[in-house]
């Protein structure tokens, strides 16, 4: 038997190589604190990398990780926990926080309505894109529900996480928005989770907005796709 | 025992969250349904946060390490992706800031709306 064919023969190579490419993705970002070099980001281009080297095909790695995939609809359930948490903080400003959202959730569909007529882009595409706001875990479950392209949705949501991380600070700034409630909603509803730990940096009541929008805009958005998912 | 316990219960909700995708006409996803029976569960005190904290707490930890396979299912839409790289990632980039400003601009907005009724 050749080094090939035992290495994508393995049971464990799949699972191995998943966790720890993140692993290093999670000591990379670490070690430099630099934005782009995501966790996530590095795994899926480390994982990537590997298969197309080593010559296993995607069918056969996706067949090895079973047990990865089995856990991801209930980590995604496990998002009540932190949205019961954190429910109490749109006492305080119940109204601003639910406008707030909502605009956000409601910029985010007719920005990607508009700019995908502009650019001609298919009902495909327009439904793998319009997800791209909220958290993965959900937003990967919206595009395949209305018939988009899981991974590029997954690539979208990861760079629009980063691309919140790297310039929330400066942009809210810039468009003078100096309210912290303001700030952590713009920030959660924008970039998810990968924006809210800049939120954190900015400031305690920043952060804990930002993560009471993560879920809150995911479900508002996940009602709102499945209207304006059929206008192109 | 404790954690194969909170296992147990993340696992039944998750089956439960099937089942209503299964038998309601929404376009929503399992885990939709499962989020908002666990939430509401929560709030009823049906179940106990500590009864589910550690497991969920761990997996929510993990989650990322769950995006890297479909993820690399990107390998076979390349020529999908080839063509149309450069729309999407304007797309990705503009309609960032547009949602960062409407949710921030709406929020400060009526912040500041009610803080002036006070004064008045």
């Amino acid at each position: 038997m050749s080094t090939t064919n035992f290495i994508s023969d393995s049971a464990y190579i799949g699972v191995l190589l998943t966790i720890s490419s993140y692993g290093i993705g999670l000591w990379l970002n670490k070690k430099t604190g630099i934005s782009i070099l995501n966790p996530l980001l590095t795994s899926i281009i480390l994982t990537t990398s590997f298969l197309v080297l080593a010559g296993i095909s995607y069918e056969s790695y996706n067949e090895d990780v079973n047990i990865i995939n089995f856990f991801l609809t209930p980590s995604t359930i496990c998002l009540a926990i932190p949205l019961y948490e954190q429910i109490h903080q749109i006492k305080k400003n119940p109204s601003a926080i639910g406008i707030g959202i909502t605009s956000g959730v409601l910029a985010s569909i007719f920005s990607i309505f508009g700019m995908s007529l502009l650019f001609g882009l298919d009902h495909t595409s327009y439904v793998t894109l319009l997800p791209k706001s909220i958290t993965t875990a959900i937003g990967m479950g919206v595009s395949e529900e209305l018939g988009g392209i899981v991974p590029v949705t997954i690539m979208s949501i990861v760079c629009t996480g980063i691309i919140g991380n790297i310039f929330a600070e400066k942009f809210l700034r810039i468009i003078k928005i100096k309210n912290p409630i303001a700030k952590g909603i713009a920030i959660g509803s924008a970039s998810h989770v990968i924006g809210t730990s800049k939120a954190m940096e900015m400031g305690q009541t920043e952060g804990a907005m930002s993560s009471l929008a993560i879920v809150t805009s995911g479900i508002i958005t996940v009602i709102a796709t499945s209207v304006f998912s059929t206008l192109i | 025992m404790r954690y194969v316990l909170q296992l147990l219960i993340i696992l039944f909700f998750s089956f439960c969250g099937e089942l209503l995708h299964h038998f309601l006409p929404f376009p929503f996803p399992a885990s939709i349904y499962g989020i908002v029976l666990l939430y509401i569960s929560l709030e009823l005190k049906i179940v106990k946060i500590e009864n589910i904290k550690a497991v969920s707490t761990t997996l929510i930890m993990a989650m990322p390490i769950m995006f890297v396979p479909p993820a690399v299912g990107l390998l076979n839409n390349l020529h999908y992706m080839k063509a149309q790289w450069p729309k999407y990632l304007a797309i990705t980039f503009i309609s960032t800031f547009v949602v960062m400003a409407a949710a921030g601009w709406a929020t400060q907005y009526i912040i500041e709306k009610k803080k002036n009724r006070k004064k008045t």
